[in-house]
């Protein structure tokens, strides 16, 4: 399982409802419901990844997260998460407040573009920073809101909502001293589980 | 014409038939002292009883789903595609039961069967059936082979609604619904296109009231204007466009109301073909059957409510050019399988093929069948390892 999924896991409680956004190929919810006995749907629209879901038995639906979630009740989970795909979507600032609508608490995750190699690349090279963990060019990236890690504690903070635990960790999702200390030039990963 | 058999078709079947003589109390408050159903099996039942999947035909469905009645056939069975050696329904692992229902007109008592009561053919005297009674007479079939409780039950259409009534009817004899392009009860709009191909037959001087046996004739003007209509909701502007776009018979205009464009011979040609295979009355009762199918109002028009009983895992599929039964009904099933806590996978299909689209064997809407079945056969080897 990737790294960043096992340490959601760890925020996760037992028997809980949860809603994954971009749930992929079911890894997490699979992992959850095999070992926290927690229930609940991914979302997700690629066509290989819902199948996939279908074979494993992990409840899947296909639906585009763009077009809205208001399909699903207010509070009606524990937990919604989204890993690793804030940042793709058209209005993250308003998927936020649509994730704490459903949900009781929020987990992301989202590459913290604040990173010194980020940093250097666009610094020093003078380039959109393209690298293994985040391979696409400028004009083909689903990243089309990327954030540092000062600026999603920001957005919590002029939103309001209390960030209940936050993580910053290196590309193998290690948590390192340095990258505690200073998560916006450190972290390539951030994690924040936040509720109103 | 198969030459040979092809290695993965159920091969040459046989339909059975079944009695019941213990009387059917129908949603209308009539009661049925006896019927019969005609039915297909395709697979081997095993020792417990535990692999079987029944198949619920739509509108205009019967029992023949697979296979070849006789090496003259020009076609196999409607759902050919899909059930087989190895097809996503795979006949390998399952002991698959398709019926024609309670109605029908191709081997089950309906309008075309004799009365015992009066020695005459039912005509429109035959009463209302609705999805429940369906539901019930299925489950009875079941009960003839032992089965306690099926693998999966799977249908489109007017067929979907049959599963979702068992989900609900007897949530514990089944652990899988394939839920395919239905609706959780008929739009406005749809009953209206019901209501247009009812009156169509109605009004077709040949169908003296629906006892148009007795006078020995068919109308075949109305039942074909009716599916000449019918046929159109089942496919999608685009693939009627692709078909025939304006594709005409001679190269100028003839200003007459012959067949001109191609579209025009095709919708005649399916009416006409189908007054010859299908019975106007049976098309009436079956299109009163998709109008009256509202389970939700057994609890105040809350889904979710009825849908608590559910105890199975749902498949919810859906077309994105089905209008007759757009995706947005299908993700009404699952918004209330989701409020009601259900395991439900729902997935929406790219085709271009409209309502019709659920008999294809679309790639990705093939692999999430076979995928969900694969879910019910791994269930069968857990528990006989």
């Amino acid at each position: 399982m990737r790294a960043d999924l096992e340490l959601i896991s760890d925020w996760v409680a037992p028997n809980t409802r949860v809603l994954d956004l971009g749930c992929g190929n079911g890894a997490l919810l699979s992992h959850l419901s095999e070992h926290k006995n927690v229930t609940g749907y991914g979302l997700e629209i690629d066509a290989e990844n819902i199948n996939i879901c279908i074979e494993k038995g992990i409840p899947v639906l296909e639906q585009d997260i763009d077009e809205g979630l208001k399909n699903f009740d207010d509070q009606g989970f524990d937990v919604v998460i989204m890993a690793h795909a804030l940042q793709q979507f058209r209005r993250p600032d308003l998927l936020l407040d649509e994730m704490l609508r459903i949900g009781k608490e929020a987990i992301i995750t989202f590459p913290n573009f604040g990173h010194w190699r980020n940093r250097v690349h666009l610094g020093i090279k003078g380039h959109m920073p393209v690298s293994e963990f985040l391979p696409y060019n400028w004009y083909d990236t689903p990243n089309i809101h990327f954030c540092t890690f000062k600026d999603f504690r920001d957005l919590c903070q002029s939103k309001g909502l209390k960030v209940q635990r936050w993580a910053a960790v290196d590309g193998q999702l290690r948590d390192h001293w340095w990258t505690r200390l200073m998560p916006n030039l450190f972290s390539e990963t951030a994690i924040f589980k936040v509720s109103r | 014409m198969p030459d040979t058999i092809p290695v993965d078709s159920v091969g040459l079947v046989t339909p059975q038939v079944a009695h019941f003589d213990e009387p059917l109390v129908l949603a209308c408050g009539q009661t049925l002292p006896n019927y019969q159903l005609i039915y297909e099996t395709y697979g081997q039942l095993n020792a417990d009883a535990s692999n079987a999947v029944l198949i619920c035909h739509a509108l205009s469905g019967d029992h023949h789903a697979a296979g070849y009645h006789s090496m003259d056939d020009k076609k196999p069975g409607w759902w050919d595609t899909a059930i087989g050696p190895g097809k996503p329904i795979d006949t390998n692992t399952f002991f698959v039961i398709s019926l024609n229902n309670l109605g029908g007109c191709c081997g089950s008592t309906g309008p075309t069967s004799v009365n015992p009561a009066t020695g005459k053919v039912w005509g429109a005297e035959f009463p209302m059936v609705t999805v429940e009674d369906w539901v019930e007479t299925q489950a009875r079939l079941a009960d003839r082979f032992g089965i306690q409780q099926f693998a999966a039950i799977v249908g489109g259409s007017l067929g979907g609604m049959q599963v979702l009534e068992w989900s609900i009817r007897y949530p514990d004899r089944l652990r899988g619904a394939a839920i395919i392009a239905s609706a959780p009860k008929l739009s406005t709009q749809n009953i209206a296109f019901n209501e247009v191909a009812r009156q169509s037959i109605r009004r077709d001087p040949e169908f003296h009231d629906g006892n148009y046996q007795s006078h020995d004739t068919i109308p075949t003007n109305g039942l074909g204007l009716a599916r000449m209509l019918g046929h159109i909701t089942y496919l999608s502007d685009d693939s009627m466009g692709n078909k025939f776009g304006r594709q005409m018979r001679h190269d100028t205009y003839q200003y007459n109301y012959e067949v001109e464009f191609e579209v025009e011979s095709y919708l005649r040609y399916q009416g006409e073909a189908f007054t010859k295979r299908f019975d106007a009355n049976t098309y009436m009762l079956m299109t009163k059957a998709l109008d009256y199918f509202d389970p939700a109002a057994r609890e105040g028009g809350d889904l979710a409510k009825v849908l608590s009983k559910a105890q199975c895992e749902f498949l919810l599929v859906s077309f994105t050019t089905d209008w007759r039964f757009s995706p947005e009904r299908s993700e009404e099933i699952v918004d209330a399988l989701i409020r009601s806590g259900k395991h439900v996978s729902y997935t929406k299909i790219e085709a271009i093929e409209g309502h019709d689209a659920f008999l294809f064997p679309i790639p990705r809407y093939m692999a999430a069948l076979r995928g969900f079945l694969g879910r019910a056969a791994k269930h069968l080897s857990k528990e006989n390892a």
